[in-house]
């Protein structure tokens, strides 16, 4: 029997988004965002170790709203991944593996992730 | 890879509409997945108007009552139409579950089903689980013993050490799981998917059977286990209540306890 024309059922086009597999998918997200967030790091530092001038200049343009706008973002998940980095070492403890628990303890995540990143803000601006 | 988009073949297209038979005052719309072999057409979407007045509670019953009453040529397997047999696993509403157990006033809206995600179709709601059967076969799925069994008796179990498969032995094997973890999707020629795995768990937690070292060693992969990534689609998912994930959780807590003896 010919099986190579066989269609692939849909898959990502047609799943519901569950809070399981969105939690997920912004573990990953998170962590690529703050691999590429290191790029503003070095940049900080690259003019932190290149006098005072560069440093002023280079602080004058992280400033910026859009720059402030992804900093911000960036501390989000930096908590977000730190946070549900956490929840991922209970689970591979063995525990609060129960779908109930899984659930608070993703919501837990959210909220924490949206009150640190408030409380770091608050104080700095 | 993971490839995102559905090949040329696969994409979906506009199909055809069954209106509701006059002087229905009830009515649900079901859009449901069609592809048939022998025509060389893409996929399509074809919509059937039922009268709930005339039709039963579960969303098999309306699909059952389409292709007796409506349109013959609608392809889906089904058998129990009681949660115990597995075979009515559709994509329903976008999460998969069985059509026998699922309510049709549980959906809001249009009733959309389609054939298990990220499936080989064989026509309409009727995946090729070839592949799924063949990892299922891949893991043993029965008692390996080493010690001559007591020529007069069964092995007996205590209460306890039966009560260890409780939420294990329940599984059906209806594969709803395994197509709702996007980890099968992008890995499952290699991984072998929540089903598989609490099935094979069900076997290491099981006192009777003495290959649990060897059970262990089949499992040591980069691809067969260690693809889970505790997304936990699987558990939201299964119709039984079951948690392939906790099971995978403890296959990996059995890996690293033997590693450190």
């Amino acid at each position: 029997m010919q099986t190579d024309t066989r269609p692939l059922s849909p898959h990502l086009q047609i799943y519901r988004p569950q809070w399981t597999s969105v939690l997920s998918i912004l573990h990953r997200l998170t962590g690529m965002l703050l691999s590429a967030g290191m790029m503003l790091i070095t940049v900080w530092l690259v003019a932190l170790a290149s006098g005072p001038e560069h440093y002023a200049s280079t602080q004058q343009a992280l400033a910026h709203p859009i720059l402030l706008a992804i900093l911000v973002v960036w501390t989000s998940a930096l908590f977000y991944h730190l946070l549900n980095g956490i929840r991922h070492l209970i689970w591979d403890a063995g525990m609060m593996m129960e779908l109930p628990a899984a659930r608070r303890s993703a919501w837990l995540v959210v909220a924490l992730t949206i009150g640190l990143t408030a409380l770091v803000w608050g104080r700095l601006l | 890879m993971a490839e995102f988009r559905l090949p040329k073949n696969s994409r979906i297209k506009k199909g055809k509409t069954f209106p509701a038979p006059d002087g229905a005052e009830r009515t649900k719309n079901f859009r449901i997945y069609r592809w048939s072999p022998d025509d060389g057409e893409n996929p399509r979407i074809d919509q059937y108007t039922i009268d709930l007045d005339q039709c039963g509670p579960m969303v098999l019953d309306a699909i059952i009552k389409i292709k007796n009453e409506i349109d013959p040529t609608l392809t889906f397997r089904r058998s129990c139409r009681e949660g115990i047999c597995g075979s009515c696993a559709f994509n329903i509403d976008g999460t998969n579950t069985l059509a026998c157990t699922k309510g049709i006033d549980e959906i809001k809206g249009d009733v959309k089903i389609y054939p298990l995600p990220h499936m080989p179709v064989i026509k309409d709601l009727v995946p090729d689980l070839t592949h799924f059967y063949a990892q299922y076969a891949s893991i043993r799925p029965w008692i390996r013993t080493q010690s001559p069994a007591p020529p007069d008796k069964e092995r007996l179990q205590s209460r306890e050490d039966r009560e260890k498969i409780d939420g294990l032995y329940e599984c059906i094997l209806c594969a709803c799981c395994s197509t709702s973890c996007p980890s099968y999707w992008w890995n499952g020629d290699r991984y072998l998917g929540p089903a598989i795995l609490l099935q094979a768990y069900r076997w290491l937690a099981d006192t009777r059977d003495e290959a649990a070292g060897e059970r262990l060693d089949e499992l040591e992969d980069p691809f067969k286990l260690y693809r889970c990534h505790t997304i936990m689609n699987c558990a939201k998912t299964c119709p039984k209540g079951l948690n392939p994930a906790k099971a995978i959780g403890e296959i990996k807590k059995m890996m690293l306890e033997r590693r450190s003896i």
